[in-house]
């Protein structure tokens, strides 16, 4: 029987092929609560969740919150506008504040990658998931991608996933990366050279492209990435007029992919960059189910890390 | 098994036992009409399905069957070291209003039977849920009871009863282990 | 007041000596080196037998963080750390606070240094005043207060027109300029070595060339003005293959290293281990080899630890915010030796690293067991093996990768002006 034996969800880059397919799986059982009139188990009852967001996210708290509620969990959203990095409290003594109040798992968003595993060190006997660590890991939005994916086509192994923009300070790409090639996904990437980060080949089954023409040929999933102008700064891209023209998803570029190619994005999406809007409200769009598939997923996230021995 | 089991209902006993439930299920409701059956993964679904080609034999109407997982429902989370995957549950009808008849292959100590309980409730608000089982092996730690039962089967806490199934689903045989 | 060391290798470059000798110091001079000498009445001798004797080890690199800092390290603890790793003399470095850019910090530091120290201090003053990079220091009375050398080491001088400038006047007084060379512009946000490990591990990179662009910079600057300049913290493939080059063509560069960019590459960042950030990043296998590479064919002229104490609370964080820098006085000369072991030094290059090249380029008068020479004397056992423990450490900081580490060669006893330092 497959089991799941971390405390801790924080990177796809930690966990097998076996339970990732565990994770998705529960999503799928999951999925048939959120269709119900009361979405509602009672499995968590009497646990303890709290949110804690060290950057701003309205789609990945309230979905997170939604999943810890439809399990009977109770949850607490702590959202702190600035990085404990700059003022305030400490990052390891907010944590020994919460455990005090014996939360049993603690979602976190936080700007600095690997913050996680520092927070999980203070914390033996509280589980922590990641809902997305500086440029590093977004296990949640890379699981729920791929069960939107195995959705479409009832499987990950085999299919050609392309990857498009800001490579190197994507945590969702990272995570879709390490996620679909543990799958038996080949994933293609490609943005602007000074958005590829070094090595990324060696990630996985990833090919870097040199144009996005290249990366969607025959792909089966057309993935494109947020481009945040504050993230990027302004020396990797000369603007977002230029950048739509040669890495913006369009109905023209998407017909290189397959005829039945899924497009992605993980939102908010800037219409007119990264996607025009025909795409983004076509056929082929599959966006919308992949923040319906998010709660489902965050749901099996949180009960396979709480849910506890049988007697 | 183990050298110590013997078994205490061949194939064709609990075929006549399931014969038996589906006319039992039938004389008490007076018909079929508002029945719906529930089964409880995973015996319990090969169990219903049995019961529900039964009545369709009998009254000549098809009814469907529900699988439900209660794994979401359970009583006896601990800890943070096992993680049991959870099961689909589907149930393709609308339970509001009618009788539910769960399903399952085993009765112990009645606590799947109140997690199901209360996974059914959770669709809905059905007229009247009634039990059906194959084996009753008692040692009830709830108040619950079964309506329909295969066989009543005395054994100690030791001993264990497992029913098996063919590939098919097809209940072959039951089988008391020490 | 004599001191007789007996029987040990006597390792000394500067005379070409190599062989078990004995070595006899008098009144803090090293009177005489030679087979089976007599100790004088009332000489304290010392069996040195299987040991290496070699010039006092000087670390040219180090922070000591006092005045300003001493919750981190200070004179006494520094001094006692570097004794206790072999060490009689170090160079620290000005960022203090306030840093050493007026001629009574500096006094300050070699004053507390002689009356409660445990090794020599020779304090490094800074390029610009306050460390700004806006004007220049007054390097004349810095000097003349006793610092052996100009730096603003942890940053970069910014503007090549100062460096330009500093590099003329340093070399008008006859200070050495080091420097801190990196492209802040190329930095960025970056946290350490880009390449596959940031990339998987997802944290921000800075670019090897970040450094080598500032290296070639200050090596075509100290071309133009003919005045030297001492690279600190050589990190790169890139800059070492700048520094040969330039050092072929007869610029008068110097530079170092430090024992953790030829032992760790930036695997050791995995984990995001804050004891594995520092500036420069540890880089790649590519880079280690080029730096044993360098060391071995002359190119890097010494070996220097960066010793830079952080405390906990500046470490046990969140890995952008963890301060840059690992202490090293107690870990260098083991991790050295491995570069003996592996074939790369002979002993005695090693002692030119690690002694006679620093005492050189900085004009310190040591570096030299010749007779006459101020009696600064490193003894250690190249075979002892040890385990790096956070609570045996002298240093107020427990900041090392190297925890729990088993090393090979310890000082037995460091000599200070003809005094075995008592830790």
């Amino acid at each position: 029987m497959k089991q799941f034996r971390h405390k801790d969800i924080i990177a796809l880059r930690d966990l097998t092929k076996e339970e990732i397919e565990l994770l998705l799986e529960t999503a799928e059982s999951m999925r048939e609560i959120n269709s119900r009139d009361i979405k509602k188990v009672p499995t968590l009852r009497g646990r303890t969740i709290i949110n804690l967001f060290y950057e701003a996210s309205t789609r990945t708290r309230t979905s997170f919150e939604i999943a810890g509620k439809r399990l009977s969990a109770d949850t607490v959203n702590i959202t702190t506008s600035s990085s404990s990095t700059t003022k305030g409290e400490t990052l390891s003594d907010t944590a020994l504040n919460l455990l005090a109040m014996k939360p049993d798992i603690i979602v976190m968003r936080h700007s600095v990658s690997g913050s996680h595993y520092f927070l999980s060190k203070k914390m033996p006997n509280c589980s922590v998931i990641n809902a997305g660590d500086g440029t590093h890991e977004h296990p949640s939005q890379g699981l729920l991608d791929m069960l939107t994916m195995k959705d479409r086509f009832g499987r990950l192994d085999g299919l050609k996933v392309a990857i498009v923009g800001d490579i190197t300070h994507s945590r969702v790409a990272r995570s879709n990366i390490q996620g679909l090639t543990k799958m038996g996904s080949q994933v293609f990437v490609a943005g602007p050279p000074t958005m590829v980060p070094p090595g990324v080949e060696k990630l996985g089954n990833v090919i870097a492209c040199a144009t996005m023409k290249e990366a969607i040929q025959d792909a089966d999933v057309v993935m494109m990435l947020r481009i945040q102008q504050e993230r990027q700064g302004k020396t990797l891209m000369p603007n977002a007029r230029e950048y739509a023209r040669y890495y913006g998803l369009n109905p023209v570029n998407l017909k290189m992919a397959k005829p039945d190619a899924m497009v992605m994005h993980p939102g908010p999406i800037n219409r007119g960059v990264e996607m025009s809007s025909y795409v983004v409200d076509g056929d082929q769009s599959h966006i919308l189910k992949q923040v319906e598939n998010g709660v489902a997923v965050r749901m099996s996230m949180l009960y396979h890390v709480c849910s506890g021995e049988i007697e | 098994m183990g050298a110590d089991s013997t078994v205490i209902m061949d194939g064709a006993g609990v075929r006549r036992a399931l014969t038996r439930i589906a006319h039992e299920i039938i004389e008490r409701n007076k018909g079929i009409t508002k029945i719906a059956l529930v089964g409880i993964r995973t015996g319990g679904v090969y169990i219903a399905r049995e019961i529900a080609t039964r009545l369709h034999d009998i009254e000549g109407e098809r009814l469907p069957v529900g699988e439900v997982d209660i794994t979401l429902y359970r009583d006896d989370f601990k800890g943070h070291s096992l993680h049991l995957p959870v099961g689909k549950t589907d149930i393709p009808f609308s339970v509001e209003g009618k009788i539910v008849v769960l399903v399952d292959d085993v009765l112990f100590t009645g606590r799947t039977i109140r997690a199901a309980l209360d996974a059914i409730m959770d669709h809905g608000r059905p007229a009247a849920i009634q039990l059906a089982v194959l084996v009753d092996r008692g040692h009830r730690e709830l108040p619950i009871r079964a309506d329909f039962v295969g066989r009543n089967v005395p054994t100690s806490l030791k001993e264990n009863i497992a029913v098996l199934f063919d590939s098919e689903g097809l209940p072959t045989e039951v089988i008391l282990g020490k | 007041m004599s001191l007789l060391i007996k029987g040990g290798r006597v390792i000394d470059p500067s005379q070409n000596i190599d062989a078990v000798l004995d070595v006899l110091v008098e009144n803090g001079k090293v009177k005489e080196i030679g087979k089976g000498l007599s100790a004088p009445a009332g000489c304290k001798e010392l069996d040195a037998a299987g040991k290496c004797v070699v010039p006092g080890l000087i670390d040219m690199h180090v922070h000591l963080r006092d005045p300003g800092l001493e919750y981190k390290e200070d004179i006494i603890s520094g001094t006692r750390a570097a004794a206790a790793g072999g060490f009689t003399s170090v160079c620290c470095m000005p960022n203090t606070k306030p840093a050493i850019d007026n001629k009574a910090i500096a006094s300050y530091i070699i004053n507390k240094a002689k009356a409660e120290g445990f090794c020599n201090v020779f304090p490094v003053g800074t390029i610009t005043q306050g460390m700004s990079g806006d004007r220049m220091a007054e390097m004349g009375e810095l000097k003349e207060a006793g610092c052996v050398a100009v730096s603003d080491d942890g940053k970069p001088v910014c503007s090549p027109e100062l460096m330009r400038r500093s590099l003329q006047y340093a070399a008008g007084i006859g200070i050495m300029v080091i420097s801190h060379a990196e492209e802040l512009s190329l930095v960025g946000e970056g946290v350490m070595n880009e390449g596959f490990t940031s990339t998987e591990i997802g944290l921000k990179g800075i670019p090897r060339v970040a450094e080598d662009i500032a290296t070639a910079r200050e090596i075509l600057l100290a071309e133009y003005t003919g005045a030297p300049v001492h690279i600190a913290h050589v990190s790169t493939l890139g800059s070492v293959r700048i520094i040969r080059e330039a050092k072929a063509r007869g610029v008068k560069v110097t530079c170092e290293t430090a024992p953790h960019y030829f032992t760790l590459t930036d695997d050791a960042v995995r984990g995001y281990n804050t004891n594995a950030k520092m500036n420069p990043p540890l880089r790649e296998a590519a880079d280690v080899a080029a730096i044993k590479q360098g060391l071995k064919d002359g190119t890097i002229d010494c070996i220097a630890t960066d010793h830079a104490p952080h405390h906990l609370d500046e470490k046990d964080v969140e890995f952008d915010a963890a301060m840059n820098g690992i202490i090293g006085l107690e870990t260098s000369l083991p991790l050295s030796l491995k570069l003996v072991d592996e074939g790369v030094l002979t002993l005695p290059e090693l002692v030119e690293k690690m002694a006679c090249n620093p005492a050189k380029i900085l004009s310190l008068g040591r570096g030299s067991l010749a007779s006459g020479a101020v009696a600064d004397i490193t003894i250690f056992d190249p075979a002892a093996q040890w385990t790096v423990e956070a609570d045996k450490l002298q240093s107020k900081s427990k900041n090392s990768p190297f925890l729990g580490w088993q090393l090979k060669g310890k000082a037995v006893a460091t000599v200070v002006s003809g005094k075995i330092v008592e830790i």
